[in-house]
């Protein structure tokens, strides 16, 4: 066997660079992953996805307060976009964050998918007492604690004061005299209605059938008894149907630019939302300031006062996390924080859901120039204390949402009964959930 | 090569000459394989490993309770009876056999019009009508709906304008044509390039020896230009097929706007987007890609069944 030659050819140059260059990258992509750290005097970085405006600044306060460690504030998306990511992101393996804000109804598919790590063994219990039992209850599973309460989205009534007045119509106290007066408005001014049906929106939906005493989902375990077509909700359901086909109210899109215009120019004379709606709509409806006024929600029943909750997020940790203490620890902080909550209520108007944040003076006494100078977070806190706080929320809300928007729209389109579509809604989760291996009573 | 002054028929070990030859030979024939290799490693990871991936997932299913669970071919029977699947191709077929050839019809017409025309504005048309397919399809999406939009679209407000009764352009029964008119705007252009190519490679000297016969310019396109580029045709046909059968971005961009016709099943490929990431159903979704993977090999199958029929009838 001849021996090759040891000496490099000029020739060979080109490839030994591009070997060089290639163990590089491949050195440098190793090196780049986080290295995981107990204690809290070595620097850490956690990663903090959340879709709340501007949460950089109550984030700040946190890292001012806490120099050893810097939070990535990403914003993946809004609801289900970011869920979509999440998803994906805990499937795959890699790529979670390390905290991550999630909403009430999807935070029982998150919990059951065993990727959310149990921050009770991270001391998450010792603020308990802190904050309203509900959140708190939702939050949890039998003792473990899966999320820190952020904010809670109870309902109201807010409407332009300037239209219902031209029209002469007193705020609505029942969903009857509701029905009514959105005809009456329709009437007098065709090109405008009382409110928007949402068809895009089954949360804004689901959170009507809380209102009217609705239980779809019981949860035990893997028991899921369904009774998404119970008397309440095909009331609800019959309700809003015939004021669709009555012609009175419109059937939209929200959260898209043609609503936003709608707002701003007086095409939608109320919005039966959430505490977190005020805030909003100073965004995006600046020119509608101080002609909104808050109420309560109409209520079935004359005198009642019966209310519910849409929207509201938690923060919880991924078990993707390599700094879980790190992260609890910041999760607790940004929402129990003296400072950090009430920034999150006067500059995100987010609803606060600690029991000393609702009942500080400063938060109830704020006027809003919006609403013309009202107490608005007076009337929210009071509207929170009517929660039904027994309502709960499925395991799939990801497809019971997805199947009412197609079911609802069948509806709307004229081809089913609004009865029919809730009680095929009924069928199509009962059958997904037994194709899940849940037992389905 | 040295020369030997061994005999021939004698075997011998290599000698150090006949060991380079063999590596420079070695060498000069896996070069081109080499060339061809960085396509083939990103083909392979990109392509070929996320399709046996797929292909092996739709034969489990993976329950929110009790775990992934070997169920052979279950999950493409339950496929077949899917209605929702089924009401998607309809869509698409629907889609299909209209936009098509208004689109292909289209595209022959400015390509022979470039062909023939005159040659100031050629370029300028030629990038005018090129233009949409260069625009991300997810930014004409977004375009379309704005003007869609049916309380403060561009289009309903024209109609406002003219007194007319504004048109709900997502409407059930006008979604689809909407639809068909985004796409048709977009890949007009594209189709057009691939033909004009064609035809400009069809020697002048047939041309020129059709009009020294007298053939008008009509004629000329009808008889000769058409059936010369007819292979064109087939190419552009059968990737419209494909495309138009996976139809996704401009139905998720419009579902926004239009959830209640637009649901998480209008195309099979939505649906298979919306049973993996909003109905966690990783497996069921792989299984709904295939099995349209399948009806487009279907389609384009009989597509070229047809073309190769006539063709042979012709000759």
């Amino acid at each position: 066997m001849s021996i090759l030659p040891m000496t490099i050819k000029r020739h060979q140059y080109p490839r030994i660079i591009i070997a060089l260059l290639a163990m590089s990258l491949i050195i440098a992509a190793c090196g780049n992953s986080t290295t995981a750290t107990t204690s809290s005097n070595t620097p850490t970085t956690i990663t903090f996805w959340s879709w709340v405006p501007n949460v950089q600044a109550e984030v700040t306060l946190y890292e001012k307060a806490h120099p050893n460690v810097h939070v990535n504030v990403v914003n993946a998306g809004q609801g289900a976009a970011q869920y979509t990511k999440l998803t994906t992101a805990l499937k795959a393996g890699q790529g979670a964050p390390d905290v991550v804000q999630i909403e009430y109804p999807y935070l029982p598919q998150f919990i059951l998918s065993g990727k959310l790590a149990d921050l009770s063994q991270y001391g998450a219990n010792s603020v308990k007492d802190q904050f309203v039992p509900w959140t708190w209850s939702q939050a949890s599973q039998n003792g473990k604690v899966y999320a820190i309460p952020q904010d809670s989205g109870p309902m109201g009534f807010i409407y332009r004061n300037d239209l219902l007045a031209k029209y002469n119509l007193p705020i609505p106290q029942t969903w009857d005299q509701f029905a009514q007066e959105a005809k009456t408005f329709h009437q007098d001014d065709p090109s405008a209605s009382l409110t928007q049906f949402s068809a895009n929106d089954p949360n804004w939906f689901f959170s009507l059938l809380w209102q009217a005493g609705s239980q779809p989902f019981q949860v035990s375990g893997t028991t899921v008894t369904l009774h998404i077509d119970d008397a309440a909700a095909l009331k609800v359901a019959d309700y809003w149907g015939n004021l669709i086909n009555s012609k009175a109210i419109t059937v939209g899109t929200d959260f898209t630019n043609d609503w936003y215009t709608a707002l701003s120019n007086g095409t939608y004379a109320s919005w039966v939302t959430a505490a977190w709606g005020p805030g909003f709509l100073s965004g995006v409806a600046k020119n509608t300031s101080g002609k909104w006024r808050a109420a309560q929600m109409p209520q079935w029943t004359a005198g009642a006062s019966a209310s519910a909750n849409w929207g509201g997020s938690t923060d919880a940790v991924t078990t993707q996390s390599k700094n879980p203490q790190a992260a609890t620890d910041f999760a607790i902080w940004l929402n129990t924080n003296k400072e950090a909550t009430a920034a999150f209520v006067q500059q995100q108007s987010l609803f606060p859901t600690t029991t000393a944040t609702l009942s500080d003076p400063v938060i109830t006494n704020a006027t809003s120039t919006f609403f013309g100078g009202q107490q608005v977070n007076k009337l929210y806190g009071q509207t929170s204390a009517q929660i039904n706080t027994s309502f709960q929320w499925s395991p799939f809300t990801d497809y019971v949402y997805s199947q009412w928007i197609n079911d609802f729209g069948k509806a709307i389109n004229g081809s089913t009964s609004y009865e029919q579509a809730m009680h095929k809604l009924q069928t199509d989760v009962t059958s997904y959930a037994t194709s899940q291996g849940f037992t389905v009573k | 090569m040295q020369r030997s002054l061994t005999p021939s028929n004698v075997p011998r070990p290599p000698s150090r000459s006949a060991q380079k030859t063999t590596f420079l030979h070695l060498k000069r024939a896996s070069t081109p394989y080499l060339f061809i290799l960085p396509f083939y490693l990103l083909f392979i990871c990109f392509i070929i490993v996320p399709l046996f991936y797929a292909g092996s997932i739709s034969l489990y299913a993976d329950r929110l309770v009790g775990g992934t669970v070997f169920v052979g071919l279950q999950n493409y029977t339950q496929v077949l009876h899917d209605a929702n699947f089924w009401s998607g191709i309809q869509h698409m077929l629907l889609l299909g056999v209209i936009q098509i050839p208004v689109m292909l019809g289209l595209a022959l017409l400015f390509a022979l019009l470039m062909n023939t025309g005159t040659t100031a504005l050629r370029s300028l048309f030629r990038l005018g009508f090129f233009l949409p397919y260069a625009i991300p399809s997810v930014v004409a999406a977004l375009i379309w709906g704005y003007l869609y939009g049916p309380s403060f679209g561009l289009f309903t407000q024209i109609f406002h304008l003219l007194h007319l009764p504004a048109l709900n352009l997502l409407a059930p029964q006008w979604v689809l044509t909407s639809i068909g008119n985004i796409i048709t705007w977009q890949y007009t252009g594209y189709n057009m390039i691939i033909i004009y190519a064609a035809l400009q490679s069809i020697s002048p000297e047939l041309i020129e020896s059709a009009q020294v016969d007298g053939a008008t310019g009509l004629r000329i396109a009808l008889l000769i230009k058409i059936p010369l580029v007819m292979p064109a045709l087939l190419l552009t046909g059968i990737f419209s097929i494909i495309g138009t059968l996976q139809l996704f971005n401009e139905p998720q961009i419009l579902s926004t706007l239009a959830p209640t016709v637009i649901g998480d099943h209008y195309t099979p490929s939505l649906y298979a987007y919306n049973a993996a990431f909003s109905n966690q159903q990783f497996n069921y979704s792989a299984a709904i890609s295939f099995m349209l993977a399948l009806v487009a090999f279907i389609c384009s199958a009989i597509f070229m069944f047809i073309a190769s029929r006539r063709r042979n009838t012709n000759e």
